[in-house]
């Protein structure tokens, strides 16, 4: 199958990111044209604060563009109720969890709160998908845990099973490998790559995990200061857009190898 | 599988002893407040005395319309002031709020400033009818409606929800200079009247106002329990009650409503009851060891209502004529325990 008869999920077309103040629009990113297709992992990547947050903010409606549209399954954003769009998009955030005396099953199963009833109870299919999201996240294990007693790994793979459980076609993620080891960043991002091709799901994440990121997404969006440009990370290496991340003056890019390196 | 299963249970069940447990305990709590008092009645008479059937008329007057309306407010203080803690420990992700942080005891002590301490201003003739209960009641509910009313209005302008916390403890702070301004130039008569609502009061309803106050309070129960599930998914910070579906906006508007109701005919019919609203949810997380609502808001429910019974109990100095101030009691007996479940735990559950 290729890529192009493959069914879009989200696509944007003259997107305008930034925030709007008292004085004007502070314009962060203009003119971005994606298109995210199903079972596809695509990693988000740029320099720090170049708006690699307020782009997926702006994706996942926690903060509303400036300019242009953003469609899912071809229907813009403000056209969904917030119910409808929690059922087609999940988040996993950076922000800290406020209580952690949940345990991982509760946790979980907080995402299936679209489609539970007025007072929350879980229905025998909710459950078996908070079972399944749980399994697909190898998590089965820690399934009676306390959140509080689980390291930074752990509770990432929490989140990223409770995002499961919510039963979307896409799920992003703001810098899922933050504070984590380079085993554990590995390992989640090896995650989410099988998860897109198990569940056909389409999964965005935003990274400096760059080289890992070429490793494993089928699609890359970078962000410079110029444009924000996507496609697979073979043809982004041939077009040279890396090279264009950071100033040269400290780190250059090898193509053969697909890493920074940094400069003697 | 069967491990998960049979682990799942254990847990199940020891809620539902827990829960077992501590509707026995409010019933026991319940029976054993009726029974104590200043004066001393047997109880074969008090079972008679609640039936309408006891032999001797003042003792069934005395049980009747005096201890089982006390008792009662006990029950609805107890549990209205532990519900409205929750909520806002939860709907502020903050340990330390409680029910009043929105400025509602602060207003309503405005209120009964204004009636008191302002009297005075207003004439001799004017001033003995202004203090009535009725219009300490009345007074002490505008108040809380209105200091709650401007730290809306003004939240609504806001996007933040620890935004509104600080607001509304602000406006505490204007309300308590105002009544220090007010006292400053109010007669030792007055202030002593002022102080004594402070410590707060079980014991002065009729079973009138004891309705009013059950009508009221039951509308503030309801919208507890409906935002249950909105309370759980606010447990994951607002973005992501947000991404899960929940109007954000309205269910915090509701779960301010719930609990400005309870909070504030409380502090209107029974005075500001410190403490109780604090501590009841951190002594039911302690115990439950959970933070899931569907659990935590029956047991606060019952928790609140135990402590409190017992609080009054203990008011009464049994045997003696005296009865201590219940706002001095509750935080005199219930602060020891917090501290204690604290330290046996040796981590705080939140």
């Amino acid at each position: 199958m290729t890529k192009s008869s493959q069914h879009t999920i989200l696509k944007t077309s003259n997107l305008t990111i930034g925030y709007q103040t008292k004085k004007g629009k502070s314009i962060i990113a203009d003119d971005i044209h994606l298109e995210l297709k199903q079972g596809e992992l695509i990693g988000l990547v740029g320099a720090n604060g170049i708006g690699k947050s307020t782009l997926l903010r702006t994706l996942a409606t926690i903060q509303q563009p400036l300019d242009g549209a953003i469609k899912i399954h071809d229907t813009t954003l403000d056209q969904y109720s917030a119910l409808d769009l929690a059922k087609t998009m999940s988040l996993v955030l950076t922000e800290q969890l406020m209580s952690k005396n949940l345990s991982v099953f509760e946790l979980v199963a907080l995402g299936r709160q679209p489609y539970t009833n007025w007072v929350g109870n879980l229905s025998k299919l909710d459950v078996s998908e908070v079972n399944k999201a749980i399994e697909l996240t190898n998590i089965t294990n820690l399934k009676h845990r306390k959140c509080f007693e689980l390291s930074d790994g752990q509770l990432q793979k929490v989140m990223i099973a409770r995002a499961l459980a919510q039963d979307t076609h896409l799920i992003i993620l703001d810098e899922p490998t933050t504070h984590l080891d380079m085993y554990h960043k590995a390992y989640i991002l090896k995650l989410l790559q099988r998860l897109a091709k198990e569940t056909n799901k389409t999964i965005l994440f935003s990274s400096h995990e760059i080289d890992l990121a070429i490793q494993l997404c089928d699609t890359m969006i970078v962000m410079t200061k110029e444009t924000v440009v996507s496609n697979s990370p073979c043809r982004l290496i041939e077009q040279g857009v890396f090279e264009t991340l950071f100033p040269k003056d400290l780190i250059g890019f090898d193509k053969t190898t697909g890493s920074f390196r940094v400069k003697k | 599988m069967t491990n998960e299963n049979y682990s799942k249970k254990v847990i199940k069940t020891k809620h539902t002893y827990s829960f077992i447990i501590l509707t026995m305990l409010l019933l026991l709590c319940f029976v054993v407040n009726i029974s104590l008092g200043s004066v001393s009645i047997p109880f074969s008479e008090v079972i008679q005395s609640i039936l309408g059937n006891s032999s001797n008329d003042s003792w069934q007057y005395i049980i009747q319309d005096y201890r089982l309306p006390k008792a009662f407010t006990a029950i609805l203080v107890g549990s209205g002031l532990g519900i409205s803690g929750l909520l806002m420990q939860t709907l502020f992700r903050n340990p330390l709020a409680g029910p009043f942080v929105l400025g509602i005891s602060s207003g309503a002590s405005l209120g009964v400033a204004l009636v008191i301490l302002g009297s005075g201003l207003f004439g001799g003739i004017f001033a003995s009818v202004l203090i009535s209960k009725w219009s300490i009641v009345i007074a002490a509910s505008l108040g809380s409606f209105l200091v709650l009313l401007a730290v809306l209005l003004v939240s609504s302008k806001v996007r933040d929800t620890m935004a509104i916390l600080i607001i509304g403890l602000m406006f505490g702070s204007i309300t308590a200079a105002i009544v220090s301004v007010l006292s400053y130039f109010s007669s030792a008569e007055q202030l002593q009247q002022y102080i004594f609502w402070g410590f707060g009061s079980l014991g002065n309803l009729s079973w009138n106002e004891l309705f009013i106050f059950f009508g009221i309070y039951i509308i503030g129960i309801l919208l507890a329990i409906f935002s249950i599930k909105s309370l759980n998914t606010f447990l994951l910070g607002e973005n992501y009650a947000k991404s899960l579906g929940l109007d954000v906006k309205t269910s915090r508007f509701i779960i301010i409503i719930a609990t400005s109701l309870l909070a504030g005919t409380i502090t209107a019919f029974a005075g500001p009851i410190a403490f109780i609203g604090l501590a009841i949810p951190h002594m039911t997380r302690q115990i439950f060891n959970t933070s899931n609502h569907q659990i935590l808001l029956p047991a606060v429910f019952l928790f609140g209502a135990v402590v409190m019974l017992i609080c009054d109990s203990i008011a009464q100095l049994p045997t003696s004529d005296y009865t201590l101030p219940i706002n001095a009691i509750t935080s005199l007996i219930g602060a020891p325990v917090v501290v204690w479940l604290l330290v046996r735990q040796r981590k705080m559950v939140f």
